[in-house]
């Protein structure tokens, strides 16, 4: 084809499942995201059943799935939707400008439906089919006949969901990840949002060969942005105030290769500062940090296996993947280490070269006092982003920029996202909106002839 | 402009040389970029400014001219690159670019096919994100401009990365070639739906594929197109807000007579006092609002994955 192979050596980004991933599993459309790891003793329980995940293993990412009775009990089967039900709603368009019916005689009684609960579980038990008992429902709706076609297409939607639900296998990459964190546990990532974040990225110029000098007190969320655009070159440095590093565990929800892993490193910002390290009292450190991380592996592997992320629970079920998971886990597919603490020769040629950009990502920190002491570790004309919650840091530091001259090109952004729903007649901006996704401070940082040794 | 090799890399040992780009930094709104030249100058408002004065400075020095006024010299990227380039047609800002890069899920190693190329914004921000390993393959049917963009991306040291054909995309779709082997595809053209089979093609399954339209009608055409053979089909539109800066100090000697124009307006004044209740006389308070001038729209973004059909 062309002189540069896109995919030599290893896969950089695997389109297939293997057991021991991390997935993202998207129920019902966006309704209910899991992250899990495959294996084969993983499960996944959807309203009171319990699916194995088995099938899962060695499928496409975006394959989907729906939920079929078998002989014993239910399981998720690979499913292909047929193009006929494109067809179907392509119809509806066309229809819909001779759509006479509207609801002024619908009374919402809970009577239409004359089928029962009772009815249903019989219809499962002689094997009945998801999208046939659905059809059996709309069969049996007094009012169906009477509702617009839109209306009708969305009654179909909501009992396929509940009586066939579908699951899409998805990859875990920082766009999904963010998603998913940002819609049900946004304090976590600081409230950072998918565009938010990528500003970030773009500002602080991450590109690979780089060293990135990133302050990530948003679980790791950040680090783990920069070290999937880096791919496994340069380097990205997660430093941190004080004697414990800031938790990022959300690292180990993507699929990093060991080449990417090992460019993931740790330092003190003490570290970075001090000329000399005791050669012997980094290994004791290096050890003890390898010790706590396998202990905390074990811990974090559960809570990224059971790691739930509701969008719509109804019932309140909060749906755990069982401890049978961990186990199989720890033996198999033990996650590779990303965190490493860095080593004297790896800082000492940062601080040769100094940082080709820093990322900040601090929401309940104060800018100025962190900037001030991280940007002479940049190299000159360097680029840096600063995320915050709040927008008054962000003006003091900048203001203090200015003043202290340490850099130009200052920027405070807000961004603004808004999804549109897009459909033949009706198409508007989605009813619901983030608010805010929080203010970044970006610049580059100038040559003082007073800065640098 | 990308380190694609250690001795081109931006360090603390590496300075200006002959025939390096350097970014110009005049005042927020006005840069250009300036390729390094032994005996060239720069004139601009603020003087006569000598290039050789400039070899061997680090990047991110202030410059003098001739007559005392100043400049910046910056390292470019391509954040900068978007600042600076020569419009020839509407470009993407770094709002859409970053947004839209995120989403392709475009990393190092990527295939990825763009049609038009139009002044290669967009173009310079995707090859960063693929390099080292993959490739950035766009067409435009403008012969002129085609070739417009590859002087750009010699110039930006990216040529090695991104390739520019002269094509018609919505007539005739994207190069056999290319059949199942891109992660992701990106439109900016007048009729994307016409394109869009050919991207189907093009595209490994659940590879990811975007459109820019700024017309909700071409964005309402565009997904009904894709319904047939993409899912996670989602539009959106992403705009910047930026904010001013500025120091105000809250002078409390001053009398109340409500006629004073540099302070404020605060919850409470002592008539008389010399020190607030609350904090120190004459303290500085930084305050940022949102700057008047802002952009309203530029396009939708319509984002989706190819389906799985195996």
């Amino acid at each position: 084809m062309s002189e540069s192979k896109p995919e030599s050596g290893p896969v950089p980004n695997p389109r297939v499942t293997w057991e021991g991933c991390s997935v993202l599993l998207d129920i019902n459309d966006g309704d209910r995201l899991v992250f899990a790891r495959l294996s084969a003793g993983s499960t996944l329980k959807i309203g009171n059943k319990t699916f194995s995940l088995r099938p899962l293993i060695g499928c496409p990412f975006g394959s989907l799935f729906q939920v079929e009775s078998g002989k014993e009990k239910p399981y998720l089967s690979r499913f292909v939707p047929p193009t006929e039900e494109n067809n179907v709603q392509d119809e509806g368009g066309c229809q819909s400008q001779e759509e006479s019916r509207d609801n002024r005689a619908i009374i919402d009684n809970n009577q239409a439906q004359s089928l029962t609960g009772e009815d249903i579980e019989a219809m499962r038990r002689q094997g009945a089919t998801g999208d046939e008992i659905v059809e059996a429902l709309v069969a049996n709706s007094a009012t169906f006949e009477k509702k617009t076609q839109f209306s009708q297409e969305k009654y179909r939607l909501k009992k396929q969901k509940k009586y066939a639900p579908r699951v899409l296998l998805r990859r875990p990459f920082s766009r999904s990840i963010c998603e998913a964190y940002f819609k049900k546990y946004p304090a976590r990532i600081g409230f950072l949002r998918v565009d938010a974040l990528s500003l970030l990225l773009s500002m602080a110029n991450v590109t690979a060969n780089s060293d990135v000098l990133v302050v990530d007190m948003v679980g790791g969320l950040v680090t783990g942005a920069v070290a999937e655009r880096l791919g496994g070159t340069g380097s990205v440095c997660s430093t941190y105030l004080g004697g414990t590093p800031y938790p990022i565990e959300i690292i180990r929800m993507f699929n990093f290769s060991n080449e990417i892993c090992k460019r993931i490193l740790r330092c003190s910002f003490n570290d970075l500062c001090s000329v000399q390290n005791d050669m012997g009292e980094q290994v004791n450190q290096h050890e003890d940090v390898c010790a706590m991380e396998s202990q905390s592996n074990e811990k974090t592997s559960l809570s990224v296996s059971t790691e739930d992320v509701h969008l719509s629970s109804k019932n309140g079920d909060t749906d755990l993947v069982p401890e049978n998971e961990l186990s199989t886990s720890s033996k198999t597919c033990k996650a590779p280490k990303a965190g490493e603490k860095a080593t004297k020769e790896v800082i000492q040629s940062w601080k040769e070269n100094g940082f080709s950009s820093l990322i900040v990502a601090a929401p309940e920190q104060d800018a100025w006092s962190l900037v001030k002491d991280l940007l002479p570790l940049l190299t000159y004309s360097a680029p840096f982003a600063i995320y915050h919650q709040y927008l008054q840091p962000l003006a003091t530091c900048m203001h203090n920029l200015q003043h202290e001259k340490m850099a130009i090109g200052l920027q405070i952004s807000e961004p603004w996202l808004r999804e549109y729903q897009v459909l033949p007649s009706r198409t508007h901006p989605c009813m619901q909106m983030s608010g805010t996704g929080g203010y970044i401070l970006s610049g580059t940082r100038l040559y003082t002839n007073t800065s640098q040794p | 402009m990308l380190l694609m090799d250690s001795s081109k890399k931006i360090s603390f040992a590496r300075c200006i040389r002959d025939g390096d780009l350097v970014i110009v930094y005049e005042r927020h709104d006005t840069m250009k970029a300036v390729k390094v030249c032994e005996n060239s100058v720069l004139q601009n408002r603020f003087g006569v400014f000598k290039h050789s004065d400039w070899i061997g400075k680090p990047f991110g020095s202030k410059v003098f001219s001739s007559k005392g006024g100043f400049v910046y010299l910056l390292a470019p990227t391509p954040e900068l690159w978007t600042l600076v380039l020569s419009h020839r047609t509407q470009i993407l800002y770094i709002a859409d670019i970053s947004f839209v890069i995120m989403y392709l899920e475009v990393v190092p190693g990527c295939l990825v096919l763009e049609s038009g190329t139009g002044s290669g914004s967009l173009t310079t921000s995707l090859a960063r994100a693929v390099a080292p390993r993959g490739h950035v393959y766009t067409f435009d049917f403008h012969e002129q401009r085609a070739a417009s963009a590859r002087e750009d991306f010699e110039r930006t040291g990216i040529s090695n990365l991104v390739t520019v054909g002269v094509r018609d995309i919505q007539g005739e779709g994207f190069p056999d070639e290319f059949s199942g082997l891109a992660d992701s595809v990106f439109l900016d053209l007048p009729q994307p739906w016409l394109a869009i089979p050919s991207a189907r093609n093009m595209l490994k399954q659940d590879g990811t594929l975007c459109s820019f339209s700024p017309c909700i009608e071409q964005v309402q055409r565009s997904c009904e197109t894709l319904r047939s053979d993409f899912t996670d089909i989602r539009t959106f539109e992403i705009l910047l807000r930026s904010y001013e800066v500025r120091e105000w100090k809250l002078d409390h000697s001053k009398p109340d007579d409500g006629s004073s124009v540099a302070c404020p307006p605060c919850k409470r004044r002592q008539p008389s006092s010399e020190v607030s209740v609350v904090d120190n006389a004459n303290s500085p308070a930084v305050m940022a609002r949102p700057s008047a001038e802002t952009r309203g729209h530029t396009g939708y973004l319509t984002f989706a994955r190819r389906k799985c059909v195996t």
